[in-house]
This record gives structure tokens, C-alpha cells and sequence, in this order.
């Protein structure tokens, strides 16, 4: 639901100021977001120093470096480091990104960091992604047919596969979805861009017998036409990918078929 | 607290099965109002601030006329169908989100109306 203001157990609060690491001549200033469930504080922002030349090029070397060296309490998630897995998802510099394929070099001044927006956090940076979770197994993300099952493979030509090329990489980050403000705003009952862009890659997968339920499905003002063309989705997605043009085309066929 | 599931949540109520025909509306109409607007506009413009008669003179005209009574009506489709998304964008409340939905839709088509019978009124007064 809208809200532009922060509830009052929400309000961020000036967090504890971490040592420098003695000795190191290459520090970078990082301000991060803490939440703890279980001490009923509000958030605050700590600030740490990362000493540069003990420590790897990306923001997620900086989380680790932090995390083994200064304070073990910091808790985020991460697992393949090279921006495969979509764990690392976060806000940094003010954009969603991974933070294993963000390099540090990249943010100019102090690197913020703070959980994806608008999502019920769990602890510090991690964001309760159920419900987006939830929404991608809406749009039974699986080939679905109704003819016999063939000898071998379900045959597709090489064009017929290229359509999903720019569709199949996603790897379920929530950057996009959690950058939109319609998603923001009416995340329950919208899908966000993530889950109809993977709407679509079946929807234009030559192999699937359940194009017209699917549209069926989606033919709704508030799952799939509350997206306005923001775009936010596509400028911040770490992988290149265009889930509002996914979503276009999702209109298209909506009014090719009603026409 | 309701024990549901996440999924069930998700699912809801299923689809509406609508959603097309206002956004299929919504693009019709800019696209008309971008020929409208500056053909309603230029006359209605030269006749602003010249009195009563030179508005009577300029919409006794059916070419006039019927510029201004389309324009008046597709803004008003318009301007309805942007206020829709409006509302059912920024109101979480149901009941008053379904009360404004009612509203907006009686003030578009009254307006639309009301628009159409000026002209009309204008054209047949001449």
C-alpha cells in the first residue's frame, strides 16, 4: 500500500561507529543498514572502515571482509559471487545491484548499503522474499502440455529459441520488482516486473501448449496493468535484462488476441 | 491472522479477466487527443475574450462543432480512464477505493456529456 514515510519503529537512526582498521593507509568508508528482530531497537546505520588492500575489489569482498574481521553480527546473504544465484541482491549507492558483481570503484564517496526496498526485512540485509517467491510460482514457471510427451526432446527451431534469450537469464534477484513503485505500492496484488518477465518466457516458449490460459491468467488490472512503463526495472537489473519490454510484449498479446 | 498460505495469498481471488479494454482505451484516446487538442485549441483560442458571439459564430459550424464536442468527450473518456489508474494505484482502502471508482466514473461520462450538449446547445442556438 502507498506509504511515503516511514513507520515510527522504522525510522533509521545514527548506529555505532566501527574502528578504524590500525595500520591500513586504504580505507573505504561504509555506512550500513542494522536491524535486529529480537532486541526491539529501531534500525540504524553503522559505519564501518574497510581496509582496500586487504580485501577484494567488489561491494560483497567488503561485506565479507567486514564481517570475518570487524563484526560477525553483520548478516546478509550470499553464495556464488559472480552473480548467478541473485542471493547478494541489495541497495547499494541508492540502486539495486548484486553485490558481488558491484565493484567498489564504482560508488563515488562513502558505499551505503541497505536491504532492497520496501520488502519486510529479516535481519540487516536480508529481505523476506516469500511473497515475490510466491508470485514467481504463480505463473507456473514450468512447460506446461497437453500432447504425448515425445520419444526424445520437445523439438524447437533455433529462432523459436532465440526468443528467449534476455528472458532465461533472470535469476530471480527482486532488484527489478523491488525498484518499482507500483510494486511498492500494490506488491500484493501486482506481480512485478520479475514474474512477468518469467510470465513471458513461457508465454513465448514455442514448446508450451498453455499460451492462452497463461494470458488468461494474467488479464487482470492489478497483476499484470499496474506496470506504467517506469522502467526502474530495467535500469537497475545487474544482468542487463529488460523486464518492462517483457511486459510490453505481455500487453501486445493481450490486445492481438481481443482484437 | 489469517493461517493462509503464501501462494494462496498470491492467487487470490484469480484474475479479474479485465484490463485490456481500458488500456487499449487509454492509448486510442491520447493518441486521438494529440489531432484533437490542437484543433479544439486554435479556434477555441481566437474566439476566447471576443464575447459570447463570436463563440456562438464559431461553434455554429459542424466542423467546429463536432472538433469540439469529439474533444470534449474523448478528454473526458481520458481524463476518467488516467484517474482510474489514479485511484487504484494510491487507494489501499477498499470501500473508499470502490467509492471513488463509482465517483470518478459519473464524474467522467457527466462530463463528457456535459461537454457534448454545450456544443450541441451552441449549434443550434446560432
Amino acid at each position: 500500500m502507498v506509504q511515503l514515510t516511514l513507520p515510527r519503529n522504522s525510522t533509521i537512526r545514527t548506529g555505532k561507529t566501527w574502528p578504524r582498521p590500525e595500520g591500513a593507509g586504504n580505507i573505504r568508508k561504509f555506512r550500513i543498514y542494522r536491524w535486529n528482530p529480537d532486541d526491539g531497537e529501531n534500525p540504524r546505520v553503522d559505519t564501518y572502515f574497510v581496509d582496500l588492500d586487504d580485501c577484494g575489489p567488489m561491494v560483497l569482498d567488503a561485506l565479507i571482509w567486514i564481517k570475518s574481521k570487524v563484526d560477525p553480527t553483520l548478516t546478509f546473504r550470499r553464495s556464488c559471487r559472480e552473480g548467478i544465484c541473485g542471493s547478494c541482491a541489495m541497495n547499494i549507492d541508492g540502486s539495486n545491484t548484486l553485490a558481488c558483481i558491484y565493484g567498489m570503484d564504482e560508488v563515488k564517496g562513502d558505499v551505503a548499503i541497505y536491504p532492497l526496498p520496501h520488502m519486510p526485512v529479516v535481519k540487516d540485509l536480508i529481505p523476506d522474499l516469500t511473497h515475490f517467491y510466491a508470485q514467481h510460482a504463480s505463473i507456473m514457471p514450468w512447460l506446461e502440455t497437453q500432447s504425448n510427451t515425445p520419444q526424445k526432446e520437445w523439438r524447437q527451431s533455433e529462432d523459436d529459441r532465440a526468443k528467449l534469450d534476455g528472458l532465461y537469464e533472470c535469476v530471480m534477484c527482486a532488484c527489478c520488482s523491488t525498484s518499482c513503485p507500483s510494486y511498492w505500492w500494490n506488491g500484493d496484488r501486482y506481480l512485478g516486473p520479475a514474474a512477468l518477465l518469467h510470465a513471458y518466457r513461457w508465454i513465448i516458449d514455442s514448446r508450451d501448449e498453455a499460451t492462452g490460459e497463461r494470458l488468461d491468467d494474467l488479464h487482470d488490472p492489478f497483476k499484470l496493468y499496474r506496470c506504467h512503463t517506469i522502467m526502474n526495472c530495467a535500469k537497475t537489473c545487474p544482468k542487463g535484462l529488460n523486464p518492462a519490454k517483457a511486459i510490453a510484449e505481455i500487453k501486445k498479446l493481450m490486445v492481438e488476441r481481443a482484437l | 491472522m489469517a493461517y493462509k498460505t503464501d501462494y494462496a495469498r498470491v492467487r487470490g481471488l484469480g484474475s479479474a479477466h479485465e484490463g485490456v479494454g481500458h488500456w487499449w482505451t487509454q492509448r486510442l484516446t491520447s493518441i486521438a487527443l494529440i489531432v484533437l487538442t490542437p484543433l479544439f485549441v486554435i479556434p477555441f483560442g481566437r474566439a476566447l475574450g471576443n464575447g459570447h458571439e463570436a463563440l456562438v459564430a464559431t461553434y455554429s459550424s459542424w466542423g467546429h462543432g463536432f472538433v469540439a464536442a469529439a474533444f470534449l468527450l474523448v478528454g473526458a473518456v481520458h481524463l476518467m480512464h488516467g484517474l482510474q489508474v489514479v485511484i487504484e494505484d494510491y487507494v489501499p482502502n477498499h470501500s473508499l477505493r470502490t467509492a471513488l471508482l463509482v465517483a470518478n466514473t459519473l464524474f467522467g461520462w457527466t462530463l463528457g456529456a456535459a461537454g457534448v450538449l454545450g456544443v450541441a446547445t451552441l449549434l443550434f442556438s446560432a
